[in-house]
């Protein structure tokens, strides 16, 4: 099995440590995984984003122009990316920053999660990169929350280990939300 | 009967290509000398340069790497960085050190890099025809100095011996003469101070040996001593301007 | 030695060559910091000096190069890394040192350009490093990894390929290799048998010969010996040590041909054709020099078509269009490099169809 995902936001949303996350618990699965980055020119406040292809075997091309799955943490991602999701594929928007109405994506399914407001519930809007990764194991069956929660240890610097737990809670309410 | 002189093992048994009365050949044998008296012909890594000094594996019986122009203190802080057991020495010319190897040079003393780097200045590119070099005097003629060295234009020649005293990496820096016995005794002096402190591992350590170059300047080898005496000395006075010993 | 098979880390393209140099035994590295390849100079500098290394952050490209010059001269496996810009200025020190038959590996994690260019992935350095880049007529070898595992397993081949063959290696690889992060096996340095150093500068004692390491050649003649020596060396590297990669080649009606990431993207797309009921497949050239000639012979003696893909406007291709039958057609699509010019499987499979031809049967051998 191949699964490929798409991760964009701004600066600062923490769309590079959700991709490495991702990344983390396919390897803690066994699997083979490909993280490629790419930035906007500006180097704060402007575009971040990420594709993480994880497979059994070979994981391909690092560059996906039709993902499965798009994450997409603010309106310019939206706006820019959402088109480009696969026919079959899942769109997973943070509606607390994104205004999908009039936007229509035949083919493809539209998961609004209120990413920020979730994240602000659980004590810190930061984490609203924890709530998309929760949401997005939910919504992908990609992988178990275990290998996401082993992850963490290694995706974090030691010195934010004792923020563990609140991550994980944070990522259970991402998932959960998506189950509704 | 004892023997007062003789040829330096460090030096090959063979005629070099420098023209009569140039001073290559006499910083050649005072560098051998100084590695003969301190035993370490078999330690030491020459770094040779381009330019009239390119030949040094020809004359020197000692392990050679011949560098690209400019490169030698880069080519040496490889050598010595990778053998830091070894003694490294360059041996460059003014066109090579002080105009193409300027950064270099500069660097590596800044690092202070445990290295000896003999600079021969004869106020000329020599090998390519007598050319304006970065140690050209002011009014000097040259082949690209036809109306003499314009400071106003060309810049004024660089004193690298001074120039290289700044720094804090540099251990010994010191300018010597060979038109003269008492020059050579002393520039041999200098020379081996110079090696001395590699093998302590002082750091680095330069010596500015003003030469000769007969053939380019057009002149007889006793008048080119003469202008040694006459026009370099008062311009590049000698003397040692650092030495980290004395500090 | 470590026998068991080592676990999988997460990387980065730049930290593996990084990591695998220290595997291979780089003790000496000598760099100046250009995007998008400082991630190498930052990782040695924290890790070379507390393995007894020499991490030397030199003035500039040209001391960097003439450092791994003087280090390789005196027997030490050393390496250097930088991008366009910085390569270019290196090239008088790597024509040096071919000419001095010294090894030494240097890294090239391409960019756009020419000049300052950009910092988005490029293959357009491909003709600066198979063609010898520098002044006097030489080649180096030119590795080009498509993965993070590659930039590992390649950096420490360069190593050993520089050390037998007596002369620069080069792994050419471009900024996305370079920056994404994938799992990667960091093997064991590989067991090879190489030969003794016996001409490195090391102190002359008595009764040794003297060690002259020197790119000139006055005497008569000497200069076409070592020309024609250095071309009986290429050619020995090209019977033993070309690599490639083939996927589904056997029965392909176009191969598409790429090398690097280029060369993985082209390979979904492949897959995509494939999975579309077209007979497509995948030529990889590993070795960019020596180029694998006798594989594109051998492929195009059946395989008529060939679609050739560069981040660039075309210049493997040449190499290609040498090794073909000449009845073969290579057809081509490029991405001249900079931001937004990297293609995804998707456009490259669109050009795979608008290329596929299937030939009539008859007109088979």
């Amino acid at each position: 099995m191949r699964y490929d995902v798409f991760f964009a936001g701004y600066g600062g949303q923490g769309v590079l440590l959700a991709g490495n996350l991702l990344s983390y618990a396919a390897i803690h699965e066994g699997k083979n995984v490909s993280f490629f980055p790419a930035y906007g020119v500006e180097k704060r406040g402007g575009a971040a984003m990420c594709t993480v292809v994880f497979a059994d075997g070979d994981t391909g091309s690092p560059v996906v122009g039709n993902p499965s799955v798009s994450v997409l943490l603010n309106q310019l991602s939206f706006d820019k990316y959402s088109v480009k999701v696969k026919q079959g594929g899942v769109c997973i928007v943070n509606s607390s920053l994104v205004e999908t109405d009039g936007v229509e994506l035949p083919g493809v399914e539209v998961v609004l999660v209120p990413m920020n407001q979730i994240a602000l519930d659980m004590g810190d809007v930061r984490m609203v990169n924890m709530v998309a990764c929760g949401a997005y194991m939910e919504k992908s069956g990609a992988l178990k929350s275990a290998s996401l929660e082993a992850a963490l240890k290694k995706a974090l610097p030691e010195r934010n280990h004792k923020l563990i737990p609140a991550n994980v809670k944070a990522m259970e309410a991402g998932a959960r939300a998506v189950r509704g | 009967m004892k023997q007062v002189f003789t040829r330096p093992e460090s030096l090959k048994n063979v005629a070099t290509h420098f023209c009569p009365g140039c001073h290559h050949g006499s910083v050649h044998r005072l560098v051998a000398e100084a590695l003969d008296e301190f035993g370490i012909r078999s330690q030491t890594i020459g770094v040779a340069s381009v330019g009239c000094s390119v030949f040094l594996y020809g004359y020197f019986d000692i392990d050679v790497i011949e560098a690209p122009h400019g490169r030698a203190p880069a080519v040496a802080t490889g050598a010595k960085r990778a053998r830091p057991d070894r003694i490294v020495f360059t041996y460059q010319g003014d066109g090579d050190l002080a105009a193409i190897g300027m950064s270099e040079i500069i660097h590596s003393a800044n690092r202070g890099e445990d290295i000896t780097v003999i600079f021969v200045n004869n106020t000329t590119y020599g090998m390519t025809g007598g050319q304006m070099a970065p140690t050209t005097l002011p009014g000097q003629k040259t082949s690209t100095s036809p109306y003499g060295r314009d400071v106003s234009k060309d810049g004024a020649p660089f004193k690298m011996a001074e120039l290289l005293s700044n720094l804090d990496g540099v251990a010994f820096s010191a300018r010597v003469a060979l038109n003269s016995p008492r020059n050579v005794l002393n520039a041999k002096k200098m020379i081996k101070t110079a090696f001395r402190y590699q093998v302590e591992k002082k750091g680095f350590s330069f010596i500015e040996a003003l030469a000769s170059c007969p053939t380019n300047w057009g002149m007889n080898p006793l008048d080119a001593n003469q202008r040694v005496s006459d026009e370099m000395i008062p311009y590049f006075p000698l003397g040692v301007y650092k030495n980290t010993a004395q500090l | 030695m470590q026998t068991t098979a080592a676990e999988k880390i997460f990387v980065k393209g730049n930290e593996a060559v990084a990591m695998a140099a220290i595997e291979a035994g780089c003790r000496c590295y000598f760099g100046y910091p250009i995007t998008p390849q400082s991630d190498i100079p930052e990782y040695l500098s924290r890790e070379l000096p507390g393995r007894g290394g020499e991490f030397i952050q030199a003035e500039s490209e040209i001391g960097a190069i003439n450092m791994l010059l003087g280090a390789s001269a005196a027997g030490t496996r050393a390496m250097t890394s930088s991008s366009g810009p910085g390569i270019s200025l290196k090239q008088e020190g790597i024509s040096y040192m071919a000419g001095s038959e010294l090894p030494g590996v240097i890294v090239d994690i391409m960019r756009a350009g020419p000049g300052l260019g950009g910092i988005d992935a490029s293959q357009a350095d491909y003709w600066q490093a198979t063609r010898g880049g520098g002044h006097g007529g030489y080649r180096i070898i030119v590795l080009a990894p498509a993965s993070v595992q590659e930039m590992y397993d390649l950096t420490m081949l360069a190593f050993d390929l520089s050390d037998i063959y007596r002369m620069p290696a080069m792994v050419l690889a471009d900024s996305v290799v370079g920056q994404m992060k994938e799992s990667v096996t960091p093997n064991p340095r590989p067991q090879v048998a190489l030969p003794a150093k016996e001409w490195v500068v090391r102190g002359r004692s008595e009764g040794e010969p003297q060690n002259v390491v020197k790119s000139l050649y006055l005497g008569d003649g000497e200069m076409e010996a070592f020309h024609w020596k250095m071309q009986a060396r290429y050619q020995e590297l090209a019977d033993n040590e070309c690599r490639w990669e083939e996927a589904q080649t056997s029965d392909a009606e176009l191969i598409v041909t790429a090398f690097g990431s280029t060369a993985r993207i082209a390979k979904t797309a492949v897959a995509m054709a494939r999975e579309a009921g077209m007979k497509v497949g995948l030529m990889r050239p590993i070795t960019l020099f020596p180029f694998p000639r006798k594989t594109f012979a051998s492929l195009s003696e059946r395989c008529k078509l060939f679609l050739d893909i560069e981040l660039s406007t075309g210049q493997m291709i040449d190499d290609v269009r040498l090794s073909v039958a000449r009845d073969a057609d290579v057809a081509f699509y490029g991405r001249p490099p900079g931001a937004g010019s990297l293609p995804t499987p998707e456009e490259l499979f669109e050009q795979i169809k608008k290329n596929y031809r299937v030939r009539p049967e008859q007109s088979r051998i």
